[in-house]
């Protein structure tokens, strides 16, 4: 039993160290994709020399960001079967067709376009190569969609149902999967931010570039764009952010409950800022749009969990006696069964449970509340003050007076660049950090969710991709760092 | 449409993405034959840029392989990943040091120094082919795994794992057996000669191009040797099958025109035949195995044995994924016109030593 929690603790920490690493350099592919286009565009509309200059340049750094990306993504699409086995199963006949369609369109659409961008300038017409540089930017953001479909679609199983005979859960409708609200937001919250994140990128090292007195056109422009970029997503940002704790609200009344730190349920639930500070009926409102709304806390969930532990015992048992019938051959019992299963009440009070049956104890369903809490607040309160930044940036800008601007500024748009990379780490703490134990959402905790693999492998291949990827961070950020500061080439 | 139908489709679809990969990795036996074919730095370049244009085509069509093996048979997905652990995650590794070595070998500030990344195009080169071979040679002699799905219904933490391994090695026990070997090997010896002619095909430099054509003379016929050792051995059934057979065949002969023209005609455009004649083969090699019994026999418990018909995903599922895969046509067409666009005029000295823009 010892032996099988470090199993899944391994298997934890082996997910979230790769999607920690490739999170670090896709939000940056995301919106810089569309950057290098916009200013290509220009470049093809006016015929100026520096614009392809700047594009050429920030295509560059694009180039050494994006390679690493691909490299971490790779691991993650099948890690879902080296270390999820049993989720992959259970759930494959839904979460499968969102990662194959990903690779189908959006990944083939990415790799042939961008050696075209990068390879292309004499071997295709301008127009042409626009529309790869378009055909690229387009191609990751579909990639975003159809990987965040399928994690959303973890955090609000619809449009399935469960096949005794089969033993796992079958789609039944794929545009119920597609269009779900939680997919819907998830997708433009997350993209939208990794719009922010590239516009803090490019503000900044222009700001570099200004500070250090070089480059002075180039970093003004591409200053400006990187704001204005950044400064639509970021309400955009907040727009589905707010849209994001709604869905929250609705799916996962629990990480709603730890994002917060609310452990008694209460109507006129307050929102809390930091410890100590909070705005009157604000989560209520926030939640469910109504000031005198009750919202569940911590404490109510788990006393609660029992009843569902109960109820979701129910719904296994059910399916073993299938087995147990199959076993026999009695057919017409698990005729019966199965039609149990399609049960819209039973699907409601006791399949819904089915993760349940699976806990220990009541407490197994709260997830780390500090983590969860704070990571909010790391998110929010850094997304506020790029959102600041972007405004004096532009401000500044106003019929070019850049030159003009405080040293100080300058300082913090270079700054904020790391503070950006946090905040979307951040987000995503939240997000999967707030949902433990699950990784269906009610359906089926991480402890019936691994492989049957034995601890010390999962450990080995820990270590072996930790040190990996950090040796090649480390690359990547240095690489980035000297191409900056050789700045564009004149060739 | 008929379930059976559906799944026998999705296995075709299969086939027909891990014969193109195979294809593909002529980038990974390019990679392995860069200090073999090249005697100086421009050279290198050269080379090492004609193949840094593709290595992202031959990446993507393992994801999408992945992709679409698991919306189509999650129950392989989930048996086979999560049980051959250690070979997986090999694979994993060696793909994850290609996809950077290109963009970082020769950039300032790349940390590990040029050689490093030269060594991960190498251990990738030479390690991609055996182990996808050797791994795909248990389709075909089978694996240590059971699948049970009542475990679902044992909450007891740890008891309700539908797919288990049975060899504490995690897959390397696959090493065990000689046949997994030679198919590993087979397509070591594969992957550098479609790396050979895909340089010969690529590049302007007639040293290059007699080097290359050096090489073939090697890998080839020892591709020839093992995959028939490969063929008898575990396969024999495909040579009393007349569909497949001539299948195989017709893929064979591509492959020797292909050759032919290469070796005697100095033709630089084998490629071509060479490569249609390997889809073909891998084609009907993977075909075979799907629509004949098991494709992943257990060797432990043969009511385990994985077939397209048992381990496939819901027919609404598959029959939306019949949907998306209208569209693949499409994706083929548009990778075509980028690699004529791309590839129209053959790389020179000359360009590596004036253009310094984005070389790898």
């Amino acid at each position: 039993m010892e032996d099988f929690n470090s199993v899944v603790d391994w298997s934890r920490a082996m997910f979230a160290l790769t999607a920690i690493y490739h999170y670090l350099f896709v939000p940056l592919t995301l919106g810089l994709s569309f950057i290098i286009a916009f200013m290509e565009t220009k470049y093809v509309r006016c015929g100026d020399e520096k614009w392809k200059r700047m594009t050429k340049f920030w295509m560059k750094l694009f180039g050494v960001n994006f390679a690493i990306g691909v490299a971490t993504g790779l691991i993650l699409e099948f890690e879902f079967g080296t270390n999820w086995s049993n989720y992959s199963y259970f759930v494959g006949d839904i979460f499968g067709a969102p990662l194959a369609i990903e690779g189908i369109f959006a990944f083939f659409i990415e790799s042939t376009f961008i050696a075209i961008m990068f390879f292309g300038w004499n071997k295709v017409g301008k127009k042409t190569h626009l529309t790869a540089t378009w055909m690229t930017a387009f191609g990751a953001s579909l990639s975003a969609l159809w990987i965040l479909v399928a994690n959303a679609w973890m955090q609000s199983p619809v449009g399935m149902e469960f096949n005794p005979a089969t033993a796992r859960n079958e789609m039944v409708d794929f545009w119920a999967v597609l269009f779900s609200p939680v997919a819907m937001n998830k997708f433009f919250h997350t993209v939208t931010s990794a719009f922010m994140l590239s516009g803090v990128f490019v503000m900044g090292v222009s700001a570099w570039f200004l500070l250090k007195g070089r480059e002075s056109w180039l970093a003004q422009k591409s200053m400006k764009i990187g704001a204005i970029f950044g400064l639509v997503s970021t309400l955009l940002v907040m727009f589905t952010g707010d849209g994001s704790a709604v869905q929250v609200s609705k799916v996962q009344p629990m990480k709603l409950a730890a994002m917060e730190g609310l452990y008694e349920g209460k109507t006129n639930a307050a929102l809390s800022i930091v410890p100590g500070v909070e705005i009157p009926s604000g989560l209520s409102f926030l939640a469910y749009r109504d000031a005198d709304a009750y919202v569940a806390g911590i404490n109510d969930m788990v006393e609660e969990a029992p009843y569902r532990m109960e109820a979701g015992r129910v719904a296994i048992d059910l399916f073993a006696q299938y087995k147990d019938a199959q076993r026999v051959g009695d057919t017409e019992a698990m005729n019966e069964i199965a039609e149990i299963f399609k049960d819209e009440e039973f699907k409601k009070e006791y399949f819904a449970n089915f993760g349940y049956g699976y806990l220990n104890s009541p407490e197994d369903i709260v997830p780390p509340v500090g983590l969860t809490y704070w990571s909010f607040r790391v998110m929010v309160g850094l997304g506020m003050w790029i959102f600041l930044l972007f405004i004096v940036s532009l401000w500044y800008n106003r019929g070019g007076r850049l030159e003009r601007i405080p040293r100080l500024w300058l300082y913090l748009f270079l700054w904020a660049i790391p503070l950006a990379y946090i905040a979307s780490q951040a987000g995503w703490v939240v997000a999967e950090v707030g949902r433990q134990p699950w990784t269906i959402q009610g359906l089926l905790p991480t402890v019936a969710a691994v492989s049957r693999v034995e601890a010390s492998s999962v450990e080995i291949t820990f270590w072996l991709f930790a040190v990996l990827f950090t040796v090649l961070l480390i690359a990547d950020v240095t690489i980035l760092s000297k191409q900056i500061k050789k700045g564009p080439s004149d060739n | 449409m008929e379930y059976t139908f559906l799944q026998q489709y999705w296995w075709a679809i299969i086939s027909l993405l891990g014969a193109l990969l195979v294809f593909l990795m002529f980038v990974q036996g390019g990679q392995s034959l860069i200090g073999y074919v090249s005697k100086n730095d421009t050279e290198r370049t050269m080379i090492v840029n004609v193949l840094g244009r593709k290595w992202e085509l031959t990446f993507t069509t393992l994801v999408t392989f992945g992709g679409a093996f698991f919306a189509s048979f999650p129950l392989f997905y989930s048996t086979s990943f999560g049980g051959a652990y250690y070979v997986w995650m090999a694979i994993l590794l060696v793909f994850v040091i290609q996809a950077v070595a290109y963009e970082y070998r020769s950039k300032a500030g790349n940390f590990l120094g040029r050689k490093t990344y030269d060594a991960f195009l190498m251990i990738n080169g030479l390690a991609a082919p055996f182990l996808i071979g050797a791994a795909v040679g248990t389709f075909f002699t089978g694996a240590n795994f059971t699948v049970d799905f009542a475990r679902i219904g044992n909450y007891a933490a740890g008891e309700n794992i539908i797919s288990q391994w049975e060899s504490p090695w995690r897959g390397l026990e696959a090493l065990t057996d000689a046949r997994n070997w030679a198919l590993g090997f087979a397509l070591i010896f594969l992957t550098r000669t479609l790396g050979a002619l895909y340089i010969i095909n690529s590049v302007d430099d007639d040293a290059v191009v007699e080097r290359c054509r050096r090489v073939i003379w090697l890998a080839a016929p020892a591709f020839v040797v093992l995959l028939l050792i490969f063929l008898f051995t575990a396969v024999f059934g495909i040579f009393t099958s007349p569909i497949f057979l001539a299948m195989l065949l017709v893929g064979v002969l591509l492959v020797v025109w292909g050759l032919f023209i290469t070796l005697f005609k100095g033709n630089k455009r084998g490629i071509w035949s060479v490569g249609a004649g390997t889809v073909v083969a891998v084609f009907t090699l993977l075909l075979y195995v799907g629509y004949t019994g098991s494709y992943y026999p257990s060797l432990v418990d043969s009511a385990s044995s994985l077939t397209i018909y048992n381990s496939s995903s819901s027919e609404y599922t598959l029959t939306a994924m019949s949907y998306v895969s209208l569209g693949i046509p499409f994706v083929v067409a548009y990778i075509w016109w980028a690699w004529w666009v791309m590839n129209r005029k053959k790389m020179t000295k000359e360009e590596v030593e004036n253009d310094g823009e984005h070389l790898y």
